[in-house]
């Protein structure tokens, strides 16, 4: 099977912009990445669209209907918070099969400032929010957090740390919606939403989109790889029964799975990774998935992020764009967005915020309910 | 009379908990007959082994022990917070989530770990055509 390349990848700046539509945001993503592969949307023999809120509303053809109606087969992929991801690897599938050698795939998705997520109505009766406790997520992962807690005597202080550091990463991140140092009392004192996440530790939800072309190898070859980025693993899972997990998702069984799973396809140990982007939808999260990509030893996260090792810099640098925490966090836009990020590291590109020599790095989504889809990249050239 | 008094019965909150007609209410669980996994809920196959149509119905347990929870400080329009968000583990078997109350809603006083127990109440809210809930929460055990 042929390996698979990235020859283009882009992303718009994450915020917010009412008076676009979903394929507005998702075209402009398109042609960005077209246009930094040096290609056009004629010699895409397919298109992988990712998208949540919309997911009945054919993003794929619409973002067609806005940069040429070619004809080409079109799938609209939605995976909750793995959706990005999911529509990259039904790409990468396509040309492992070998049935195209130049695809484009796009995440997007428009939120606004829609207010809490999950949670809310359905089943009979009355309402259970709030009744039978919280179904909203910044609850589901604050209790997720709650478990390392429980095991490690992870800290309060410790979650939040998190969140100063990927603020302060994405300072240096143009395309970040917010680009501000949070010093560690600001985030421990803003408003709490669900203990031990306050606001500065949940999420930003925002407008965004990206996109990626991608290349069989002897079409990547052809069209030069000095830029490319070959895509070394493409794990999706979802999760295996667990014994709470009807009452309690479970994150990191599934993160565990794929993870073993993609550095066995990649051939690699997390110990030979420059960079990491991670699922931070919440800063009690990102503890948890330092342990289960296997960045850090059982029970050691807490130390980690205290240690200074995943801030830039550090031994093995995580969410150096600012992650959901403060880039932001556009459900089907989030999994194209994380492997712009690394692959614009492999490519030398990244200016100010650069990882020196990344070769390798790794990509983590986890749609809740459950879905975990990683990706490692390595620099070809 | 008589059916008038039993329309005014409270309606269970959710499937598992279980009214009978003499007795105290409880929640029941599902237990897989092949592999002994319990779900809340009946249910066709199992989840766990892939069984399918071997489950027997089981009276939980009305004490457990807290896994984990959240402090729950902003929710949707109209929901009452703060209020703790629990999951329980009872004794015996059967993981269920619910609010803890009769305990204060700071981190200094949940201790994950502490035993508790389930109590039934009527729900403060009705449908929308007025019928009575009744619900299950968790408060510390003493």
């Amino acid at each position: 099977m042929s390996d698979v390349y990235v020859m283009g990848i882009d992303m718009i700046k994450f915020g917010r912009f009412p008076d676009r539509s979903v394929p507005e945001l998702g075209a402009e993503a398109a042609l960005l990445a077209l246009d930094d592969a040096g290609l056009k949307i004629q010699d895409m023999q397919a298109l992988y669209s990712g998208n949540l809120m919309q997911a009945g509303a054919m993003v794929g053809q619409r973002i067609l209907q806005e940069i040429g109606q070619t004809g080409i087969p079109v799938t609209n992929s939605a995976n909750a918070c793995a959706t990005g991801a999911t529509a990259f690897r039904e790409g990468w599938t396509a040309i492992k099969a070998g049935l195209y050698d130049l695809v484009l795939v796009v995440g997007v998705e428009q939120l606004g400032k829609t207010g809490l997520l999950g949670g809310g109505g359905g089943g009979k009766g009355i309402p259970k929010e709030g009744l039978l406790g919280s179904s909203t997520m910044p609850a589901v992962f604050a209790e997720a957090g709650m478990e390392h807690a429980r095991k490690y005597g992870t800290t309060f202080e410790q979650f939040a740390k998190i969140s100063v550091k990927n603020h302060k990463h994405s300072v240096k991140n143009p395309k970040s919606m917010y680009r501000m140092e949070t010093p560690l009392e600001m985030v421990m004192n803003a408003e709490m939403i669900a203990y031990p996440n306050t606001k500065l530790m949940c999420s930003v939800n925002v407008d965004g989109a990206a996109a990626a072309v991608l290349a069989s190898a002897s079409k990547a070859r052809e069209l030069g790889l000095r830029r490319a980025v070959r895509v070394a693993a493409s794990v999706l899972t979802s999760d295996p029964w667990s014994e709470r997990d009807l009452v309690m998702p479970d994150v990191n069984t599934c993160t565990r799975r794929a993870a073993a799973q993609a550095y066995e396809m990649a051939g690699i140990g997390p110990e030979d990774l420059d960079l990491v982007e991670l699922h931070d939808c919440f800063a009690t999260a990102e503890i948890l998935h330092y342990e289960n990509l296997g960045l850090c030893k059982e029970g050691e996260a807490g130390r980690m992020i205290d240690s200074g090792a995943t801030a830039h810099g550090g031994r093995i640098p995580v969410n150096v764009s600012g992650g959901l925490l403060s880039k932001g966090h556009p459900l089907g836009a989030t999994g194209v967005a994380n492997i712009y990020e690394v692959s614009t590291h492999l490519r030398g590109e990244a200016g100010e915020r650069q990882v020196e020599g990344a070769k390798l790095g790794l990509t983590h989504v986890i749609g809740l309910g459950s879905a975990c889809g990683i990706h490692i990249l390595e620099r070809a050239a | 009379m008589a059916e008038t008094a039993a329309a005014k019965r409270p309606l269970p909150v959710v499937e598992f908990l279980k009214i009978p007609e003499q007795g105290e209410p409880y929640l029941e669980g599902q237990r897989c007959k092949e592999c002994s996994a319990i779900f809340l809920g009946e249910r066709d196959s199992c989840s766990k082994c892939g069984a399918r149509g071997r489950f027997e119905a089981r009276r939980l347990a009305n004490q457990g022990s807290l896994y984990v929870y959240s402090i729950v400080h902003r929710s949707f329009p109209g929901i009452e917070v703060p209020y703790i968000s629990a999951i329980v583990d009872l004794e015996g078997g059967g993981t269920v989530k619910g609010n803890l109350i009769n305990i204060d809603p700071v981190p200094e006083k949940v201790k994950m770990g502490m035993p508790v127990e389930v109590i039934f109440k009527v729900a403060p809210t009705k449908d929308r055509e007025g019928n009575e809930y009744l619900t299950y929460y968790f408060q510390p055990r003493r």
